[in-house]
């Protein structure tokens, strides 16, 4: 991050470590939510849900992460009483912690409903249609996390724009599923079940915006939170932040 | 005067990612460094010691009833520069302070002035509590008594009663006001000096450090001390420790080799400085 802020080391290079340290599990933490969002399509496209077993497992590790992660964001607080860069560092960190793991609980609940559609040959043809809306969140995500890494504006502002694609799949898929509802009343209950699904993924979709937001804070120190997409596009079109 | 040194009132925000080997010789303050109705007011604030520059083309405004504070790494002229505002530079031969240095308007660094009456106006604290070796009571009362402010013994026992009720040190020292003031504790040395200073009503007090050689019991009780001046009177705080200058100041000057380089307010400085030196200096980088 520091050669992307064009800032050099601290005096304390243990304050550096410290700081690699926290960027490190958060990409961490991150990866694990990004492999239990895939365990979980790949479960879905290939019909094998042996796969997802581990998704739960995974989800505890996320928790312990947002913990661990949290405590040393505390211990920083405290102990450097960061300025500046730093202290955006830390409070857009903490805050993304929490995004994660929200975004790893919405996974694993994806996971078990998807393990239960695989042993029923109507659901499973229904949970299909997740696949496209799955893959522009996992795609999102893995996008989100490489703007944390490089501290990068213009990733994030090009997953704000990804997500509105994923907004709009979202409401594609709600229609579709309202017709086959319309068309097939003896399904409605697995149709609902199939738009849970599709909610918790457009919220993955959701928290990867928070955490694109907190990267724009990091760097700029902006808050762009509640602003409208349009607005911030052209806040930052010209770079200089 | 160093005559590549350009003028530089303008502010320009624009400014925001300048190069950390900040070397130019011109240069301009970002953020916001001038007010409407200043308490002071400098323009192109030049001082050397001999041949050597120690602050360079300083524009700067300070506000009434406004505690700043000034931060930068040793040496970077920050004290130089405070002591510019009650000509305490007077005492050093080899010193030479230009350009324009005005309170209320009035020049401060005029020939005409009384340096005594300034320093009466802008009182100074510095970093080692020094009371005279008197009593409290006479440490309190010494500049009303030169000065002339009371004409009785019982209006000066009500000015150093208020001077000690002030600084929060009326009730420690009450009974004991004919003992020296150098057998207190280092807080309450220097409460004792910031009641003399404020004993002879000034408008502007200047801080040098108050509290480096303080515990942080004694630093927390002068920092809640600036914080009741400062409804009072204008306060200009030279401090090494950033967490006291985001605590007691709502305005921040960051000083580097001389300049002065970005002037906003505190809460700003401390979350998202405009200058690359400033972020540099607060979160540890330069020091």
């Amino acid at each position: 991050m520091n050669e992307e802020l064009n800032i050099g080391p601290h005096i304390s290079r243990q304050f550096d470590a410290e700081l690699d340290e926290i960027r490190s599990r958060v990409l961490k933490m991150g990866s694990l939510v990004e492999t239990q969002l895939i365990k979980t399509l790949d479960a879905l496209r290939e019909d094998d849900g042996s796969g997802i077993k581990g998704v739960s497992k995974l989800d505890r590790k996320v928790n312990k992460l947002e913990v661990q992660i949290d405590e040393e964001c505390t211990q920083i607080l405290a102990m450097r009483q960061p300025a500046a860069g730093d202290l955006r560092m830390i409070i857009a960190t903490s805050k993304s912690v929490r995004d994660l793991e929200r975004a790893g609980d919405e996974a694993e609940r994806v996971a078990n409903m998807v393990k239960q559609a695989l042993t029923n040959e109507m659901q499973r043809k229904l949970y299909k249609g997740l696949l496209g809306l799955g893959e522009l969140v996992a795609q999102l995500l893995k996008s989100t996390l490489d703007a944390y890494a490089r501290m990068d504006i213009p990733g994030a502002l090009q997953n704000m724009r990804l997500d509105q694609d994923i907004d709009e799949e979202y409401s594609r898929l709600v229609i579709r599923q309202v017709e086959l509802m319309k068309k097939n009343p003896d399904n409605v209950a697995d149709s609902l079940d199939v738009l849970w699904a599709a909610r918790s993924m457009e919220r993955i979709g959701d928290h990867c915006i928070n955490i694109c937001e907190n990267i724009i804070y990091l760097v700029s120190g902006d808050d762009v939170r509640h602003a409208k997409f349009k607005d911030i596009e052209e806040q930052y079109a010209g770079g200089g932040y | 005067m160093n005559k590549e040194i350009e003028s530089s009132v303008s502010v320009d925000k624009s400014e925001q990612s300048v190069s950390a080997e900040f070397v130019a010789d011109s240069y301009t303050t970002v953020g916001e460094p001038l007010l409407d109705d200043p308490k002071i007011s400098i323009r192109n604030g030049n001082v050397f010691y001999a041949e050597k520059q120690a602050i360079f083309d300083v524009n700067l405004d300070i506000g009434k009833q406004q505690v700043i504070s000034m931060i930068g790494p040793s040496g970077c002229g920050k004290s130089t520069f405070i002591r510019c505002l009650n000509r305490m530079n007077d005492t050093i031969d080899i010193c030479r302070v230009e350009g324009e240095f005005r309170m209320d308007g009035e020049d401060i660094h005029d020939s005409k002035l009384d340096v005594v009456e300034l320093r009466a106006r802008v009182g100074m604290v510095f970093q080692k509590p020094n009371p005279f070796p008197k009593s409290i009571y006479e440490n309190v009362a010494y500049g009303a008594r030169i000065h002339g402010l009371t004409d009785n013994r019982v209006q000066l026992d009500e000015l150093v009663e208020q001077s000690l009720i002030r600084c929060g040190l009326w009730n420690e020292v009450k009974d004991r006001l004919d003992e020296p003031g150098t057998g207190l504790s280092g807080g309450q040395q220097q409460r004792l000096c910031i009641a003399r200073a404020i004993a002879v009503d000034p408008q502007v007090i200047l801080m040098d450090e108050p509290c480096s050689a303080l515990d942080p019991i004694a630093t927390a009780t002068i920092e809640e001390l600036i914080n009741e001046l400062s409804e009072s009177f204008t306060i200009c705080i030279v401090t090494h420790s950033m967490q006291q200058a985001a605590r007691v100041s709502t305005r921040t000057a960051y000083f580097h080799l001389g300049k002065l380089i970005e002037v906003n307010d505190t809460a700003k400085v401390f979350t998202n400085p405009e200058h690359q030196l400033t972020e540099e200096y607060i979160t540890g980088r330069i020091g």
